[in-house]
């Protein structure tokens, strides 16, 4: 355990080696379910000080702005950052490499006993679950919009495009995308 | 390579590449592929593949390996993955290098805003469609809005609401 006093914030630890992003990353793979990065703000800032809060912070932003997974992302910037293209591989591999194991398992038990009345009860309720956390995300990112009436409209004609008329993300992305930015545009303008 | 793994490959780093503002919003896309265009599996085996890769810890885009599994074996993991992880990571580690230098400039805030809203309505238009392949009855109805409440209005660990759906799931009642 380190005992010293708590550094101040803008200090960091020495730049991680590539075992020991692997090895970091594997264990953030391992934590958090249906999304770690609230654990990898702890181990990343707070724990290891591999990065200040603001550094994350940046850093966070640009994963966000970029398509893929935001702690996908951060894997491949971090391991960049302080080992290069091995560092993105073995923070990348570490963080999926113990979840697609353990999804392989759950498939090939589904798969196995989907077809048990039991086992599909168990699925069922599961599933049924599931839609209700995809549910809640969806009230919870919806809320920010109630005050931006195009906003509103822009996510209504998203959902239509989707869920309704089955369009092609493609088709739905290159249609809305530009159309929302070049609103947010003019609203702040 | 195989048609299979070939259209895998096309269709996930196609996915990869579109996945603006995280799993979430690609999740119709890959459902609308799997089980309209290609007829791979149904949308209720979409949907528990989906709720067991909830259900698992790890980044929320684990139901790509599992498909990648079901499909093709090992190879189908390997391709899955390798398409769905690699373009956006490539996107990265250039942007990365670039980030420095726009990161401060208006355009970048005006475009993550103008997002937001396309963000809304893929992500509620996956809640719908996850929810319309899940729910076939007044049990699961409840269940799924029982959970919903539950993430909305008290502090319930995501975890202990998926356990307590499966355990009604589990005794069966009102599932015929």
């Amino acid at each position: 355990m380190d005992t010293r006093p708590t550094p101040p914030l803008a200090e960091t630890a020495p730049p991680p080696s590539v075992g020991a992003l692997f090895f970091g990353f594997l264990k953030l793979g391992l934590m958090g379910f249906g999304g770690v990065l609230p654990f990898a703000r702890r181990m990343m800032v707070e724990d290891r000080r591999w990065l200040t809060p603001a550094e994350f912070t940046d850093l966070l932003g640009l994963c966000q702005f970029l398509p893929g997974g935001n702690i996908i992302n951060m894997s491949v910037a971090i391991g960049l950052k302080f080992r290069g293209v091995a560092g993105a591989f073995a923070a990348l591999i570490g963080l999926i490499a113990m979840p697609t194991l353990i999804v392989i398992g759950l498939g090939a038990l589904y798969d196995r006993y989907q077809d048990d009345a039991v086992v599909h009860h168990l699925f069922a309720g599961l599933a049924a679950g599931a839609a209700g956390l995809l549910i809640a995300t969806a009230v919870k990112i919806a809320a920010p919009l109630r005050t931006n009436p195009a906003g509103i409209a822009i996510a209504l004609a998203g959902f239509l495009f989707v869920a309704v008329l089955r369009l092609p993300l493609l088709v739905t992305l290159g249609t809305l995308a530009p159309l929302s930015i070049l609103m947010a545009w003019r609203r702040a303008s | 390579m195989t048609p299979i793994l070939l259209s895998l490959f096309v269709i996930f780093a196609e996915l990869s590449v579109l996945a603006f503002g995280g799993g979430n919003t690609i999740l119709p896309e890959m459902q609308r592929q799997m089980v309209d265009v290609h007829h791979w599996m149904t949308a209720q085996q979409f949907s528990a593949m989906f709720a067991l890769a909830q259900a698992a810890p790890g980044p929320n885009m684990m139901i790509v390996p599992m498909i990648g599994w079901r499909l093709a074996g090992l190879p189908g993991v390997l391709v899955t993955s390798l398409a769905k992880f690699g373009p956006s990571s490539l996107i990265t580690a250039f942007a990365l290098h670039l980030w420095e230098r726009f990161k401060d400039r208006p355009w970048r805030r005006h475009i993550q805003q103008g997002l937001v809203p396309v963000t809304v309505g893929l992500v509620a238009a996956s809640a719908a469609l996850i929810t319309e392949a899940s729910v076939q009855n007044l049990t699961l109805a409840l269940i799924a809005g029982a959970s919903a409440l539950a993430v909305l209005k008290t502090r319930a660990h995501p975890l202990a609401v998926l356990a307590a759906g499966a355990a009604i799931g589990l005794t069966g009642f009102g599932q015929g």
